[in-house]
């Protein structure tokens, strides 16, 4: 296989594993607002306080890996999307210091939250403004970005970076009712359905919008191959749907957290298959934006000995902190 | 092409934002090693002493250590927005290095730090330590590898230019480049003198609060015996490298002494002076003959290069190196003297008892700290005007659309955030410190049966996590 694909692909890994795993994180703090015990606060940010580090580290990965494989991809993208990813970054770390903060403060913790909050929903919000605007196309000549500061500033990218929020939402939601029990579980199960009501109108409107935005998505999404091969994507995302309906019925512990997943990767196929075989929309592809093949050869020698590795200590993490969170168990504090 | 006004503000930014960032990972570089010290002798003698510290030193190190992250996040995005071109230009050798960083040390620290903080009793004491030591090796792998980076940019080889951007020919030779080995050993030493530094520091303030128990003086003690070792060390260490930048980066070195003229028969030392860039002239001199000479190629008479031999905009701005620098030395040799007296003071069995040497342990706990800074703006204002140095400048490193409106309001934002966000972060960590480690009530114990039972037991996950033992230092 050509090493510029195979790095597309282990980045396309990279991102989808970040959107899953600091997706849930991300969504408790979207959830925050509407529990606003404290105890249950406490149970909330102790199913992930675990893990959340190594989870953020996935989106580290994948910024790494485009600096390294991709240099252009990352200097355009990084210059043309300045004001969303500083804002981002701001964001997360709030949410990142107020897992420490928040656990030693007595008569501030309430600030605290609100940063937990405040940095989770914004850090969403500019990630969703992020994929909106990289979207709609990032005008480039001579390998560097071509256009203004506020360029991304879009009607779409509004809406992608609140259909995020969504999302995220909903993975919070899910992977909170495979951790908790009693009372705060039963609270969780009533916010699952409208969120996934919510979530299947945001994923129609992302759907009928990206045509409109250029030509070259229309085309691609309308070329007779390529539909037959997607009809069973709409299938799919109304099955994810039914099972969630019986999940939450049947008070299932797991299942509603799998198939949130199956929301998000089916979501996620799509605009892989919308963005491919492109580094930066329009028109430059992965090999033109590559980097030299000694520096995509030294870094694949690592990654593909290394992120195994990673993936195995990674479910080993997940593993040692199985089971429902007891607040009192977990504390170091 | 650009308003200077752009450059320096988004170098300003830079120099802001890792400042900030660098304190925290070399905070937890000495903190996750000392922590892995404890929980080995732990397990070794059974000691509870051990077990209390380690407990006490895990809540400081998680503070620096998230800290360190967030603002680290930060960093890896700054390359992008603020110096695109440096990412396009040279993305193809440090992109790859920071790529590896990611791979083998952030996941190994992220990956393990849940089991180090939250897993007491969720797995084995064996395998607990594992969890403890591979963070700590995690923090030296992350110093490995961003080190070489720096490195690579000081002294860069192993590459060639093509179509405007550098294209890696030899891994081996940009890994292990001139500047490397010796950036390494001085970084690293660092880090360790700037734990070794706050952990004696924090216990002198103990000390010096009345409290004698075991903990205190147990950490007073390794604190000051890794200083005894390292202080001198780094002395020595700092001279090779002060060679080595001699060689590769002569006009550094001329900056930092405030040379302007390359001298025949030996070259003094600049004790004092202002080194004045409009004039060519470092004023108010005090300068000892020969000193220069001896020092920097360990010659009587050895020629050190002036700043003059190369054109006013290749040359760093020596006011501030030549400063810095004096910083990092002075206090440097100020830790090595305390480590001395300490050694004396051991020997005559007054370490625990004696309030002067106390308050003055107190005094130097942010001297790493503040030296480790003086020493990385001494190197990094010092390869100035270039980025890459003698390869890329830093004014052709900048992205192209970027404007002072943007780097201007988001280096405010940061300096808010920063303030708020890291100003708490390290309150609490003062918080954490004055409170200090549990007191066990088993004064200096020869581990015995009960307690070491008890703490087993803790450790298995099957006493209470309420137990004496690990009893909370009143947060929570």
């Amino acid at each position: 296989m050509d090493i510029t694909i195979c790095w597309a692909a282990i980045i396309a890994l990279g991102i989808w594993m970040y959107i899953v795993l600091d997706g849930f994180d991300l969504g408790i703090g979207i959830l925050y607002p509407f529990f606003p015990n404290a105890h249950d606060r406490d149970l909330m940010m102790d199913t992930v306080a675990p893990v959340w580090d190594g989870n953020e580290t996935w989106m580290v990965l994948g910024g790494a890996c485009l600096y390294a494989v991709f240099p252009m991809v990352y200097s355009v993208v990084l210059s043309a999307l300045y004001l969303p990813l500083l804002l981002m970054a701001m964001c997360l770390i709030f949410r990142g210091v107020s897992f420490e903060l928040r656990a030693k403060a007595r008569r501030t913790r309430h600030l605290w939250d609100l940063a937990f909050i405040g940095g989770s929903a914004g850090a969403t919000f500019f990630q969703g403004v992020v994929l909106g605007a990289y979207l709609s196309g990032i005008p480039v000549s001579n390998g560097q970005f071509a256009g203004h500061a506020f360029d991304w500033l879009t009607p779409f990218s509004v809406f992608t970076g609140l259909a995020l929020l969504i999302t995220y939402a909903l993975l919070g939601c899910c992977w909170l009712i495979a951790k908790t029990d009693g009372d705060l579980q039963r609270r969780l199960y009533r916010v699952v359905l409208p969120l996934t009501a919510l979530q299947l109108a945001t994923i129609a409107i992302v759907s009928l919008w990206t045509p409109l935005l250029a030509p070259m998505f229309a085309s691609r999404w309308l070329d007779p191959v390529l539909l037959h091969r997607l009809l069973p994507v709409p299938v799919l995302v109304a099955a994810c749907t039914w099972g969630m309906w019986r999940a939450v019925r049947a008070r299932r512990d797991i299942l509603p957290f799998m198939l949130a997943l199956g929301f998000v990767l089916l979501g996620y196929i799509g605009l892989l298959v919308s963005v491919w075989p492109h580094a930066i929309l329009p028109g430059i592809t992965i090999w033109q934006a590559a980097a030299p093949r000694s520096s995509q050869m030294f870094t694949l020698v690592g990654a593909l000995f290394i992120i195994p590795i990673i993936l195995a200590y990674t479910m080993l993490g997940y593993w040692v902190f199985r089971g429902k969170s007891k607040h009192a168990e977990l504390h170091y504090h | 092409m650009f308003s200077t006004s752009v450059l320096s503000l988004a170098r300003i930014q830079f120099a802001f934002t890792v400042s900030f960032h660098i304190i925290f990972p070399a905070l937890s570089i000495g903190f996750a090693c000392f922590i892995t010290v404890l929980e080995g002798a732990w397990l070794k003698t059974g000691q509870q002493v051990y077990k209390d510290l380690c407990l006490f030193w895990s809540k400081i190190f998680a503070l620096a250590f998230g800290m360190g992250v967030v603002s680290g996040i930060v960093m890896s995005y700054e390359f992008g927005t603020n110096w695109a071109r440096f990412s396009s230009f040279a993305g193809g050798v440090t992109g790859p290095l920071l790529a590896y960083e990611v791979m083998t040390a952030f996941f190994l620290e992220a990956g393990f730090l849940g089991i180090m903080l939250f897993g007491w009793n969720r797995v084995g004491r064996i395998a607990h330590f594992a969890a403890t030591a591979l963070v700590a090796i995690g923090t030296l792998i992350s110093m490995f590898w961003i080190l070489a980076s720096n490195s690579w940019m000081q002294t860069p080889q192993g590459y060639a230019v093509v179509d405007n951007r550098v294209v890696p020919l030899d891994w081996w030779k940009i890994v292990f480049n001139p500047s490397f080995p010796y950036r390494l050993a001085h970084m690293g030493i660092a880090a360790f003198l700037v734990g070794a530094l706050v952990v004696a520091a924090i216990a002198a303030w103990h000390l010096l609060r009345g409290r004698r128990d075991p903990a205190i003086r147990k950490m007073f003690s390794m604190a000051l015996w890794l200083l005894l070792a390292l202080a001198p060390l780094q002395i020595l260490v700092g001279d090779m490298h002060g060679l080595n930048t001699r060689r590769y980066q002569p006009i550094k070195i001329a900056a930092i002494e405030g040379l302007w003229d390359t001298e025949k028969g030996g070259t003094a030392l600049n004790l004092f002076g202002i080194p004045d860039m409009a004039t060519e002239t470092t004023r108010y001199r005090l300068s000892v003959p020969h000193l220069g000479s001896l020092i920097l190629t360990h010659s009587w008479d050895g020629e050190i290069v002036g700043m003059k031999s190369v054109p006013a905009a290749d040359r760093p701005n020596s006011t501030l190196v030549f400063w810095t620098f004096r910083v990092m030395a002075g206090l440097g040799l100020l830790m090595a003297a305390m480590a001395l007296t300490a050694a004396v003071q051991r020997w005559r069995g007054r370490l625990y008892d004696s309030r002067m040497f106390h308050r003055f342990v107190l005094l130097m706990g942010p001297s790493g700290l503040i030296s480790l800074l003086a020493g990385w703006i001494t190197t990094e204002a010092g390869r100035q005007p270039w980025v890459v140095y003698g390869v890329l400048r830093t004014s052709e490193a900048l992205s192209p659309t970027i404007t002072a409106q943007q780097v201007g309001v988001s280096l405010l934002g940061f300096v808010v955030v920063y303030s708020l966000v890291f100003g708490t972060g390290i309150y609490y960590i003062f918080k954490l410190a004055g409170s200090g480690p549990t007191a066990s009530p088993d004064t200096d114990p020869p581990a015995g049966p009960d307690s070491h039972a008890r703490a087993f037991a803790i450790a298995r996950g099957t006493a209470p996590i309420g137990s004496p033992l690990k009893a909370p230092t009143g947060h929570r």
